[in-house]
C-alpha cells in the first residue's frame, strides 16, 4: 500500500518535463528577400535561430536553403547579381549595417560546406589559418594551443597528432570534414553554418559528425542544411521547411516530424512530394 | 473537414515509392481483417451464452489463436516498415496506430474467449433470469467494435468520437446489471454460482467497450496528430456508489 502511495505521480512532474528552458535568439531574419537577377530565390522569410540549439533547414532542391544560409554570414555579397533585402541580426546587431567588418563577421559566423575543402596545406596550417589572419594568437605556443584544442574538440587529434605536418588533403573524407569543422571553430565563432556537411560521407563518418554537432551545440549555435530527414530529426532541436523560396513551417523538430501543421511539409517529409 | 482530418490522416497524394503505399494499404487490411475476427469472436461468445450453445463456445475458444497469430503478423510487419521505410509524420502515426489497435483487438478477442469459457460453465447449470441483459450489452459492444473499425477504414474521426461516447452506455448497463445480480444473490444463495459467472461475463463485455474506446482514441491520434482532448466523460467511478468492482477474467 505504501508503495502505491509512493508511485503516485506528482502533478508538478509535468512542469519539469522536457520543455526547453527560456530561449535566446542568436540570429534573426526579418522579411528577407533575395534575388539572383530576376530569380526571386527567397520570399519574405522571417525566422529566429536560438542560441545553443541546432536549427535544421530542409526542403526540396532549389527552395533556397543554401541561399538563406549564405545570407546569414553575407557570403551572398560575393555573388554577382545577388540582391538581399530585409533585416538580419546577430545578437541583435544588424549584420548588413555599413559599419560591419565582413571578414570579422565571418569569423563570428563560420561555415562548413558540402564537400570537405581543406586548403592545400598541412593539417596544422589548415586549422591555424583563421587564428593567424585574425591575430588571435600572440605566440607560437598560443597558436599550438588553439590548433590542438580545435582538433581535440572535433575528435580528430587522436587520429592525426603524429602527422600534423602532412597535407590536410591526404585525410579521408570524414576526417577532412572534421578538419574543416576544426578550422571553423579555431576562430571561436558564435555560430556555425553547415551546408549538407555529411552528404559526401559514409554512415560511420556521418554518425561522428552528428555526434560532434551535438557536442558543439553546448558552446556554439548551429544551423544545418540537410537533405536527410532522419539526420534533421536526429541532430536538430528546431526544423524549418522551405518550399519555392518561402518558409512554410518552422517548429520544434519533434513536432515537424510527428505532426507537421502544413500539408506541404507533410508531403515532403513523408516522401509524397510531387 | 479540414485538410488535416482527411481520410487516414495522410494526404491524398501518393508516395513517390509505390511499394510503400502498397505496404501501408496492406497494413490497414491486416487491421481490418483482425478487427473482423475479433468482432466475430465477441459475437459467437455471446451467442454461446444466450443460446446455451457449447459448440459456439468451444469454437470461440479455439479461434482465439487466430487473432493472436494476426497480432503477431501485424507486429512483425510494423517493425519491418519502421526499419525499412523510416516513416515520418502521418505515416509514422499510422504505423504506431496499427500496433496499438492490433493490441486492443487482441485483448477484445481474449475477452470473447473469456466469455465463451464462462458460457461453458453457465450452460451446465439452471438458467437464471438476468441473462436477458447480456445480449443487449453484447450488441452495444459489438456495434462499438464494428463502428470503430469502420471509422478506422474511413479515417473518420467523428465516427470514432461517437464510439468513444457510447462506452458510457455499456458502463451504465454493466452497473445496473451488477446491482440486479447482487439482489438476486441476496434473495437466494443458490443463485450465487450462476450470478458470478454472469457478472464476469458482463465485466468482460464492459472491457470490450473500453478497448473499442482505446481504438477510437488511437484513430483520433493517427488522423489528427494531437492527443485526445475531450473532457473525460463520466465513468462508472463517478456514478457507481455500490460496493466492490471486479476485474475481468485475466487469462
Ligand atoms: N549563384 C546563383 N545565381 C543564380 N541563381 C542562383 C544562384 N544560386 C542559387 N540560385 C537560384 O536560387 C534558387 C535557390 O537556390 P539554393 O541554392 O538556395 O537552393 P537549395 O535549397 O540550397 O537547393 P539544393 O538543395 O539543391 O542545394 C534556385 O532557383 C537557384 O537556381
Ligand atoms: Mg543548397
Amino acid at each position: 500500500m505504501a508503495n502505491t502511495q509512493l508511485q503516485d505521480a506528482d502533478p508538478r512532474d509535468g512542469a519539469v518535463s522536457s520543455r526547453p528552458a527560456a530561449r535566446r535568439t542568436k540570429m534573426a531574419a526579418r522579411d528577407v528577400n533575395v534575388f539572383y537577377g530576376d530569380t526571386h530565390a527567397l520570399k519574405g522569410v522571417d525566422l529566429d535561430v536560438y542560441e545553443h540549439e541546432v536549427t535544421a533547414f530542409i526542403g526540396p532542391s532549389g527552395c533556397g536553403k543554401s541561399t538563406l544560409l549564405r545570407c546569414l554570414n553575407r557570403m551572398n555579397d560575393m555573388i554577382e547579381g545577388c540582391r538581399v533585402s530585409g533585416e538580419m541580426t546577430l545578437d541583435g546587431r544588424d549584420i548588413y549595417s555599413r559599419d560591419i567588418d565582413v571578414v570579422q563577421l565571418r569569423a563570428e559566423i563560420g561555415m562548413v560546406f558540402q564537400k570537405p575543402n581543406p586548403f592545400p596545406k598541412s593539417i596544422y596550417d589548415n586549422v591555424a589559418y583563421g587564428p593567424r589572419i585574425h591575430g588571435l594568437a600572440r605566440t607560437k605556443s598560443d597558436l599550438d594551443e588553439i590548433v590542438l584544442t580545435s582538433l581535440e574538440k572535433t575528435g580528430l587529434l587522436d587520429e592525426v597528432h603524429d602527422r600534423l605536418d602532412q597535407p590536410g588533403t591526404g585525410l579521408s573524407g570524414g576526417q577532412q570534414q572534421r578538419l574543416c569543422i576544426a578550422r571553423a571553430i579555431a576562430v571561436s565563432p558564435k555560430v556555425i553554418l553547415m551546408d549538407e556537411p555529411c552528404s559526401a560521407l559514409d554512415p560511420i563518418a556521418t554518425a561522428r559528425i552528428e555526434e560532434l554537432i551535438d557536442e558543439l551545440r553546448e558552446n556554439y549555435t548551429i544551423v544545418i542544411v540537410t537533405h536527410n530527414m532522419q539526420q534533421a530529426a536526429r541532430v536538430s532541436q528546431r526544423t524549418a521547411f522551405f518550399h519555392l523560396g518561402s518558409l512554410i513551417e518552422m517548429d520544434e523538430t519533434e513536432q515537424v516530424f510527428t505532426s507537421p501543421k502544413n500539408e506541404h511539409t507533410q508531403g515532403y517529409i513523408t516522401g509524397r512530394y510531387g | 473537414m479540414s485538410e488535416r482530418e482527411r481520410g487516414d490522416g495522410t494526404m491524398a497524394t501518393e508516395h513517390i515509392v509505390k511499394a510503400y503505399d502498397d505496404e501501408l494499404k496492406q497494413l490497414s487490411n491486416m487491421i481490418s481483417r483482425m478487427g473482423g475476427l475479433a468482432e466475430n469472436q465477441v459475437a459467437t461468445a455471446i451467442e454461446a451464452v444466450v443460446r446455451r450453445d457449447n459448440d459456439a463456445a468451444i469454437e470461440t475458444i479455439e479461434s482465439d489463436e487466430k487473432v493472436d497469430q494476426l497480432e503477431h503478423e501485424v507486429d512483425q510487419f510494423c517493425v519491418r516498415l519502421l526499419a525499412l521505410r523510416q516513416p515520418m509524420a502521418g505515416d509514422l502515426r499510422r504505423i504506431i496506430g496499427a500496433l496499438k489497435i492490433a493490441s486492443d483487438l487482441e485483448r477484445i478477442a481474449d475477452y470473447g474467449a473469456n466469455v465463451a469459457k464462462r458460457a461453458l460453465q453457465l450452460n451446465q447449470i439452471k438458467p437464471i433470469k438476468p441473462v436477458y441483459a447480456i445480449p443487449r450489452m453484447g450488441k452495444l459492444a459489438q456495434e462499438m467494435i464494428k463502428d470503430v473499425l469502420d471509422s478506422y477504414a474511413e479515417g473518420d474521426v467523428e465516427k470514432a468520437l461517437d464510439v468513444w461516447h457510447r462506452d458510457e452506455e455499456v458502463d451504465e448497463m454493466y452497473t445496473s446489471l451488477f446491482r440486479e445480480l447482487l439482489t438476486y444473490m441476496m434473495e437466494d444463495p443458490r443463485n450465487i454460482t450462476a450470478c458470478t459467472h454472469l457478472l464476469f461475463i458482463a465485466k468482460n463485455i464492459e472491457r470490450v467497450g473500453d478497448h473499442a474506446t482505446n481504438i477510437a482514441e488511437t484513430i483520433h491520434f493517427l488522423v489528427v496528430g494531437g492527443p485526445f482532448s475531450h473532457g473525460r466523460r463520466r465513468t462508472h467511478d463517478g456514478t457507481v456508489t455500490i460496493g466492490l468492482d471486479i476485474d475481468a477474467d485475466s487469462s
